[in-house]
């Protein structure tokens, strides 16, 4: 990572460290979590890589990309820290910072996003067709393909092409944009 | 009864079924829903991984909505990704400054919040506003000698605290035995089905629903409340029954569905033969040939 780089992520991680700051580093959260064992650190290693700054680290780790939002780890933890806000909070850095690595996870959400932007409720079929264009992997639909047969026969697949839709949610999403850009 | 009725996107596409057969069973328990015109998207699962303050927004222009509307304090939310996302909002809205900030947005469409509405989940509302009993009063087609195995998933318990033990579940119980089924016991309920890792992280999405399929084996259905446990529980069976070299298929539906077949409804309000796993098989099953 570039210096300034590093500098910038480190000013984007300051608020989520501070959401851990108490953090006793019993392991509560990480005994609960139903996706730990697929992770190389664990949440509570996690949460000591952000108290002790290790900006590169923390970013580097695939912990909260496995997060499925299941919010035990927040029920449980004895300090009452606000976990799952946390993990949500690390993958919208990198969703903004835009790491390669992270590419399958941080489309799916922003393929999503604009979909809503587009029609105010999502359009699964237009979704599903914004994530696989880019992902650019031709493999992947075919991973989906089983799944899209079973919906398709079902009717439940609406194979009209994606289009602009009529914005209906552009000054929203303009707002939200501009408080958030506003410090 | 009535309440505001908040469908959300999956229900008007891969969860058509719950949205058909929540309507069905809500009404055959005189339940009365109003529809809130120009509901938009909740921002699911991926507005919390892009924005903070859209997460919040989105949901509170359908409560903003909802408020509009005379004659009903509570919104009825059956998919529990929406509900979390509409609860979030409300109780960000109850403190003055967050309610302002959500305000300064919702302005651009002309939309005010003031706190008024309460989210209710379905499973809430069958659980404690109706209650087993008036569902037993229903049942014309019981479903005697069935086992059905509840699950609950994550979001609809947790993080708060609302209309059930987050843990330890048991709020389904007395729900399934009204219809004349047994409760299928298993600690599997309250355990995440892999939620839209399903998607991003296929081998670790599969591995918990791989779990929940092999500790249901003995059940006769699973039930669910939510249209992603539904798709991640009962999409992937065949690959997983053959990844395992076990028969792990299972018929699984929504818990109105089930409602809809003690209760005898006509097939059109149920439709089972929506479901992507073999529930059209349960329904056609011993117990009911029996009678
Ligand atoms: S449960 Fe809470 S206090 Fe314990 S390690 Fe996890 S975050 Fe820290
Ligand atoms: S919310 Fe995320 S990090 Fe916490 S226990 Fe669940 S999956 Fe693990």
């Amino acid at each position: 990572m570039k210096d300034t780089e590093n500098v910038q992520m480190t000013e984007a991680l300051a608020p989520i460290q501070d959401m851990v700051r108490a953090c006793i580093q019993c392991g509560t959260c990480s005994a609960s979590c139903p996706n730990a064992f697929a992770m190389t650190d664990t949440p509570r290693r996690l949460w000591r890589m952000l108290q002790a700054g290790e900006t590169q680290a923390v970013l580097n780790s695939e912990t909260f990309a496995l997060c499925s939002a299941c919010y035990s780890c927040t029920l449980r933890c004895p300090r009452g820290l606000p976990l799952t806000d946390a993990m949500n909070a690390l993958k919208q850095v990198v969703a903004r910072k835009d790491a390669l690595r992270f590419a399958s996870g941080t489309l799916f959400y922003r393929n999503f996003m604009e979909s809503v932007r587009r029609h105010g409720r999502v359009r699964e079929t237009e979704f599903m067709y914004l994530y696989l264009m880019a992902m650019k992997n031709p493999l992947l639909p075919f991973r989906f393909a089983p799944l899209g047969l079973k919906l398709f026969s079902r009717k439940k697949l609406d194979f009209r092409l994606p289009s602009g839709g009529d914005a209906r949610m552009d000054a929203l999403f303009h707002k939200v944009r501009e408080l958030e850009n506003t410090p | 009864m009535t309440y505001l009725y908040y469908p959300g996107c999956s229900l008007e596409g891969s969860a058509r079924e719950y949205d058909i057969s929540t309507r069905s069973a809500l009404k055959a328990l005189d339940v009365t829903l109003m529809d809130i015109p120009d509901w938009t998207c909740c921002g699911a699962s991926a507005a919390a991984s892009v924005s903070t303050l859209l997460s919040l927004v989105l949901p509170a222009r359908n409560l903003a909505l909802a408020e509009a509307i005379p004659g009903a304090d509570d919104i009825l939310a059956p998919c529990s990704a929406c509900y979390l996302n509409l609860k979030k909002a409300e109780v960000q809205a109850r403190d003055e400054s967050e309610r302002s900030r959500l305000n300064a947005v919702l302005e651009v469409e002309n939309l005010r919040i003031s706190g008024r509405m309460r989210v209710r989940h379905l499973l809430d509302v069958l659980s404690r506003d109706i209650g087993a009993d008036r569902i037993r009063e229903k049942v014309t087609a019981p479903l005697s000698g069935k086992r059905i195995a509840p699950y609950y998933g994550c979001q609809c318990l947790r993080p708060y605290r609302v209309f059930d033990d987050p843990e330890r579940p048991v709020s389904m119980n007395a729900l399934i035995e009204a219809t004349g089924a047994q409760v299928f016991s298993w600690n599997m309920g309250a355990v995440c089905c892999g939620a839209s890792n399903m998607s991003t992280h296929a081998a670790v999405g599969t591995s918990l629903t791989t779990a929940i399929l092999k500790a249901a084996k003995g059940a006769d259905a699973i039930v669910t409340v939510c249209p992603m446990c539904q798709m991640n529980l009962e999409a992937y069976q065949d690959g997983i029954s053959q990844s395992c070299q076990d028969n792990l298929r299972i018929p699984v539906m929504y818990l109105p569905q089930l409602l809809g077949l003690a209760f005898g409804l006509p097939r059109a309000d149920i439709r089972l033969d929506l479901n992507l796993s073999e529930a059209g098989a349960f329904a056609a099953g011993p117990a009911q040939a029996e009678r």
